[in-house]
């Protein structure tokens, strides 16, 4: 109970309303309009006032199952957003014990060159790495030896490719946080591990993987949300969605099917499908949340 | 004792050290080589036998870039685009945090899961009814439409994130304030929005970033002004996926990196000190 508490009870809710109100506006009613766009046909026809709008109902949806390339696409989704969390997690949380175990200066150097990653925008991200493994200009393929393989080209190869631009710009968030999260660990705690001659890997198994247990659960479902909604490295590094469409991920393609196709039902369709796919993560989330007793 | 410990210990310290600057090195290398290839001739980036170094550095590359159609325009849109985004989404999401963290009111627990819950919206999958709304307020075109959608997408996470700022400041010092007869509005600007500072500031690198990198609005709102382009379609014009300007995209990159890499260092002890607190909270 705080001494604002007493007074009148509209107060929170005249500094809530700024928020609220963005977030009704730009927020909460597109996702209104997104669900009622996925239900008509809505095509170029439609946006130029050409032909009147019309109410399909699920037919959106039943195109939208019928065809065997979304599956294809949803399956490379998961397939490609699992692989990105737990490369991510791992290179974050191995390289956090490691920023523990050295001294000052390469514990810089690495803090710095991680933050130099995480800062770096997206776009300019994907160009760089697209360069390093330019197959005619690239270092990559001279130090390999690899003469002038194309990494796009193959649909697996590409997908490494993005993979590797998205752990590196991905990972220092986990690698920060996770890394603050152990230096909050009294350390009594570990010396008395080490003391019981436990290994390095017994103590992050059995002491430190539980008292982080709230953080990664944290850096988890943050990466999960993030490699499940990547565009703009697909976009820009298989040239939006690689050829024929083989590096297609559920975002490139609902943005294909609505702007470049102009099937904005289609697209509006497959959104609705993202948001329930992340509102099953985030009710799980929540779930955990509850379960550590965590107050909000 | 000591004297055995420390022996067994050097050589893994040693190899630990060894490995963390190794690996340092790796991940600052392709910030290296876009910077360094910003500054190569135009012979040397596009030479088959790419060296890790130059001899003659030029500046040709930025003055391709800078000399393209506006450069410099796309770069104040940037600018005026995650600046506004920054000011804008602290302000609105340090009344909301102190609202959700200083009061106990009904729907209190609701409002923060819904906050929660809207951090997961998939934004990329809104852009197709804020095309549509975009049109409706008449701002396609205008740097409003990439305004608005990103200040409510980084509301959320900025309110979430506040939080534990707010709630650090010590109730006593509000208690204290009231006796001496401040207003709550007093409190709230003179007293509290100067300790939540440092806060606003962690928080902002994040409104900061989505803002600036912002590609997919970008692309789908400016559909035919390019005077009311941003960097990151500017940098694409270099990037023709037969025949990219190697030279041209590397400069370009290097110039939109560099803001939010300054930005990154001016804040980075408080952002880590941020996210301690955002996540154990």
């Amino acid at each position: 109970m705080t001494p604002m508490t007493r007074r009148t009870t509209w107060t929170p809710w005249l500094y809530l309303a700024p928020a609220l109100v963005v977030l009704g506006g730009l927020l909460v009613y597109p996702i209104y309009q997104l669900g009622l766009i996925s239900l008509f046909r809505y095509t170029q026809a439609q946006v130029s006032g050409g032909e009147p709008t019309a109410f399909e109902g699920f037919g959106n949806y039943s195109v939208l199952f019928g065809d065997p390339q979304f599956w294809q696409v949803l399956l490379a989704t998961v397939v490609f957003a699992a692989a990105c969390v737990v490369s991510t997690l791992a290179v974050g949380c191995a390289l956090a014990v490691l920023l523990t175990r050295v001294r000052a200066v390469p514990r810089l150097a690495l803090m710095l060159a991680a933050l130099g990653a995480w800062a770096t925008p997206a776009v300019t991200g994907s160009t760089v790495w697209l360069f390093l493994f330019d197959p005619d200009f690239g270092p990559v393929n001279r130090v390999l030896g690899l003469g002038d393989h194309s990494w796009t080209y193959g649909r697996w190869s590409a997908f490494f490719l993005v993979l590797l631009e998205v752990v590196w710009c991905s990972f220092p968030f986990v690698m920060v946080t996770v890394y603050a999260g152990i230096r909050a660990v009294p350390a009594e705690v570990l010396e008395a591990a080490s003391l019981d001659g436990a290994s390095q890997w017994r103590i992050w198994r059995s002491v430190l993987a539980p008292m982080l247990r709230p953080i990664l659960v944290v850096v988890t479902i943050q990466s999960v949300i993030w490699d499940f909604k990547v565009f703009t490295q697909i976009y820009v590094m298989t040239n939006g969605g690689g050829i024929a469409g083989q590096n297609l991920v559920l975002n490139v393609y609902a943005y294909q099917q609505a702007f470049a196709s102009s099937q904005y039902g289609l697209g509006s369709a497959i959104g609705i499908v993202m948001l329930l796919i992340l509102l099953v993560v985030t009710l799980g989330y929540l779930r955990l949340l509850r379960r550590q007793g965590e107050e909000l | 004792m000591n004297l055995l410990r420390g022996l067994v210990a050097r050589p893994w310290r040693f190899a630990a050290e060894a490995s963390a600057l190794l690996i340092a090195a790796v991940v600052a290398f392709p910030l290296y080589w876009m910077v360094l290839s910003a500054f190569k001739p135009a012979g040397e980036i596009e030479s088959s036998e790419p060296r890790p170094w130059t001899l003659s550095p030029s500046l040709d590359s930025f003055r391709r870039v800078f000399g393209q159609q506006d450069f410099g325009r796309y770069f104040v849109n940037s600018l005026v685009v995650a600046g506004s985004v920054v000011i804008a989404s602290a302000l609105v999401a340090f009344l909301a945090a102190t609202a959700v963290t200083r009061f106990r009111f009904r729907f209190r627990t609701t409002l923060l899961i819904m906050f929660l819950v809207a951090q997961m919206v998939p934004v990329e999958a809104l852009t197709i009814p804020m095309f549509f709304q975009m049109r409706d307020f008449g701002l396609l075109n205008s740097l409003g439409s990439l305004i608005l959608p990103h200040i409510a997408f980084s509301l959320p996470f900025a309110i979430w994130m506040l939080r534990g700022f707010v709630k650090a400041v010590p109730e006593a010092l509000e208690e204290a304030a009231y006796m001496d007869g401040a207003s709550r509005g007093r409190f709230l600007w003179q007293i509290l929005f100067p300790l939540v500072f440092p806060g606003l500031v962690a928080t902002s690198v994040f409104s900061f970033i989505s803002a600036w990198n912002d590609f997919l609005f970008a692309k789908s709102f400016i559909i035919s002004d390019t005077s009311q382009s941003t960097l990151p379609m500017a940098l694409l014009v270099f990037y023709k996926p037969d025949e990219p300007d190697w030279g041209g995209v590397m400069a370009a990159s290097t110039v939109m990196t560099i803001p939010v890499l300054v930005f990154f260092v001016l804040v980075q002890r408080r952002l880590v000190s941020g996210l301690g607190g955002a996540v154990k909270d």
